[in-house]
């Protein structure tokens, strides 16, 4: 019995390893991202973001002459903690070095028998030990102020700031996490195509699903059938006609023009989610309620709408993420004047104007919310994925 | 099968006991017989669904095929842009450009060439590898994840990709293929590659694996969404029938492809069909990683292209009424499962 037991754990060892190392390799690139947006310009420029993690490794000059007694990242003598940056102060540069260097401690030469470092070894450990002093504070938001207000410059917003050398569409002030170039800026106009995109489907849709699910009408199978088809129709096809008409009305660069379209686009599979489940409720429901005296009116407020909750939820984080990671229909049709989130970080991707741990900070920023409402409302999202299996 | 309908219950509402009641068997939707009356009422519930989606969708679209005959603005037959001692078609120019432009036909040997770096020859490499890695990856993580006791935790990271935007993504793997100078590796793969003592490769600019690099990006994005729809149809495969197979000898492997992989053949059909179509109109990742350079370009992007960036309206459309009509079939087949669907409520 004992054996079986080991026999049968061993068994699935395999299926262990695979399963971990598949989770392992399609979470670490978003850690990648998360951990760079964290740490200072300099660092990301220079040293893999995985470093973080390693202890520090000793290099140059440093290793040669300190790390052996010193440890290899400054600590190994309590009294001489080279990795506090008050201890490190006190010796800025080669020349305060060396004199230390040639001092006895307890009696013994510092070097021992080691030859001392010459004056350029000396310099370069000095630049070192400051060095370490930085990232002993490795981690911050700087990057994600950065991010919000669109600050593009060599160093940080604070930074600028401080010295009053910051770019001329910055203010310091608060008024810069409206910056056109932030992704503050950015963040509400995604809010605000977002939401009004994700309720008025879910709206026409409820009517519409209820007419095909409990409505008797000439042509519905045909209808619905037609719908069905629409499903898949690329976005490209409609497009170009829009946008024309669009640049005809004044619509292009609105908020009502992103929505519309969004709202059209996203009927058919909302429509044929709405009927599928509708189409669920029990028939009794619906001939008590009009043998009762109900009307069409009575049954959808008061029947529909609180029974296909469930549906609704679906329904609102499906087009909830299309639309606010959507990045097509943005580009066509509101572009660099209102521009989202999307927008923003292709923008930045594509011209290299900033660095990685601006673009990682930005890119972090606009995964977040789609990020809390796939986790705190993934059985949802997943139904509504299952019912429809079609939309993409 | 899971078809849509018994997966769209939901588990736990108030009124779960009078839904779990067996629906009748009829051919139609069941409509209470004191509703069939039609008039106007329906109509009046369908008009704004109705009303958006004849002028965003279907206008639109009749609209683009009637671009894609004319020239550059709008304004006159595509046939005026033909050039002298030019190949011509006339009327359907913005169609032998859409068709041709791309391919060096002095020799076959130079057709084959110039097809694979194509936009059509990109695609066709999308489409294989994406459904081939999505598909099994879904699958097979699928199938290992029921038997171990964190399945929730995992699924939820296979999954997570979907939540995250193709520009996102983008980034996320465009970080990750950082290609630097000599050992300064900031990238994460030529990072691993220099410490084996490999040499560093720009993954995204050199052909043609800058192509296959993307595509993995869409198989990081998109393998989450096949593993859960193949997950739920592999939880209707009946117990006792997966047990009498073991019973009788038969080996794991046996067991899936000869009971599991038949039974929910339908599913992965359907998630082969979606991802196909996912694939056709995917422009986001290519746009954000290449902007469709070093050969990397697909018929979603090239569309983009001639139509935003080259302004040229008959050329835009003429792609986008290409990319429909490699859709058509999946049209097609889509009603027709809707129809068997139909068919057994």
């Amino acid at each position: 019995m004992k054996k079986d037991q080991i026999n049968k754990l061993l068994n699935r060892i395999p299926t262990h390893v695979i399963i971990i190392l598949t989770m392992i390799i399609w979470i670490i690139p978003t850690v990648g991202l998360l951990v760079t947006s964290l740490r200072p310009p300099e660092a990301v420029r220079n040293t893999g973001w995985w470093t973080v993690f390693s202890p520090k490794n000793a290099s140059g000059p440093y290793a040669q002459y300190c790390a052996e007694c010193h440890g290899a990242d400054g600590k190994a003598i309590p009294q001489a903690d080279l990795s506090n940056p008050e201890v490190v102060a006190k010796y800025p540069r080669s020349l305060q070095l060396l004199a230390l260097l040639r001092k006895n401690i307890n009696g013994q030469p510092h070097m021992g028998n080691h030859p001392l470092p010459s004056a350029q070894e000396a310099a370069e450990i000095a630049a070192y030990l400051k060095q370490g002093e930085q990232s002993s504070s490795q981690f911050s938001l700087n990057n994600y102020v950065d991010a919000l207000v669109g600050y593009r410059g060599e160093n940080t917003y604070q930074a600028d700031c401080a010295a009053g050398t910051q770019p001329p569409d910055l203010h310091c002030n608060m008024s810069d996490i409206l910056n056109s170039r932030g992704m503050g800026r950015a963040f509400i106009n995604s809010l605000l195509v977002t939401i009004p995109a994700t309720l008025l489907p879910i709206l026409f849709a409820a009517f519409a699903g209820y007419a095909f699910a409990w409505l008797d009408f000439k042509g519905r199978f045909l209808l619905f059938a037609l719908l069905v088809g629409l499903q898949v129709v690329p976005l490209q096809m409609t497009l170009v006609p829009i946008s024309r008409f669009y640049a005809q009305v004044g619509l292009n660069g609105t908020f009502l023009g992103v929505w519309l379209f969004h709202t059209g686009f996203g009927m058919p599979y909302a429509i044929y989610l709405m009927r599928n489940f509708l189409g669920t409720l029990p028939k009794d429901l619906f001939e008590s309620a009009y043998l009762d005296g109900a009307s069409h009116w009575t049954a959808f407020r008061q029947l529909v709408i609180p029974l296909a909750l469930p549906a609704i939820a679906s329904l609102g984080i499906f087009q909830f993420l299309w639309v606010w990671n959507d990045l097509l229909v943005s580009l066509v049709f509101l572009g660099g004047t209102t521009p989202v989130m999307t927008y923003q970080i292709s923008n930045m991707v594509t011209s290299l104007g900033s660095g990685w741990q601006v673009l990682t900070a930005a890119a972090f920023l606009s995964m977040l919310l789609p990020m809390i409402v796939f986790f705190s409302l993934q059985r949802y999202f997943v139904r509504g994925m299952l019912a429809g299996a079609v939309k993409g | 099968m899971a078809t849509p309908q018994d997966i769209s219950k939901p588990a736990t509402t108030p009124e779960v006991a009078i839904r779990r009641r067996p629906l009748r068997a009829s051919s139609a939707p069941p409509v209470p017989e004191i509703m069939k009356q039609g008039g106007l009422a329906p109509w009046l519930y369908l008009l704004p669904a109705l009303l958006v989606m004849s002028f965003f969708i279907v206008y639109p679209m009749i609209n683009t095929i009637g671009l894609s005959f004319l020239n550059k603005n709008g304004t006159a037959s595509a046939a005026t842009t033909c050039r002298a001692e030019q190949p011509c078609w006339g009327v359907f120019e913005n169609y032998r450009y859409a068709l041709t432009a791309e391919f060096n036909t002095s020799s076959p040997g130079a057709f084959w060439n110039s097809f694979w770096s194509s936009s059509y020859g990109n695609t066709i490499k999308w489409i294989f590898v994406m459904v081939v890695g999505t598909v099994s990856v879904g699958l097979g993580f699928a199938v290992l994840a029921d038997r171990v006791k964190y399945e929730a935790l995992a699924k939820a990271i296979l999954f997570m990709p979907m939540a995250i935007s193709f520009v996102g993504a983008g980034v996320i793997w465009k970080f990750v293929y950082d290609y630097g100078t000599g050992q300064k590796q900031i990238g994460l793969l030529n990072s691993i590659i220099t410490s084996l003592g490999g040499h560093p490769v720009a993954w995204l600019s050199t052909t043609p694996i800058n192509t296959y690099m993307i595509i993995l990006v869409g198989i990081w994005i998109w393998s989450g969404f096949c593993m859960t729809i193949l997950a739920a149809a592999l939880k209707s495969v009946p117990d006792e029938i997966l047990e009498a197979a073991r019973v009788d000898g038969a080996t794991e492997w046996t067991v899936f492809w000869r009971i599991m992989v038949p039974i929910i053949l339908p599913t992965i059909t359907v998630v082969v069909t979606t991802m196909v179509i996912n694939v056709l109109k995917l422009f986001d990742l290519v746009y954000v990683m290449t902007g469709g350079n070093f050969q990397t370009d697909v018929i979603a992007n090239r569309m983009y292209t001639e139509m935003y960036k080259n302004f040229n309206v008959g050329r835009g459309t003429a792609i986008a009424v290409v990319l429909v009509l490699a859709i058509i079939p999946f049209i097609y087949f889509n009603v027709r499962r809707f129809m068997e669907q139909e068919a057994t409520r």
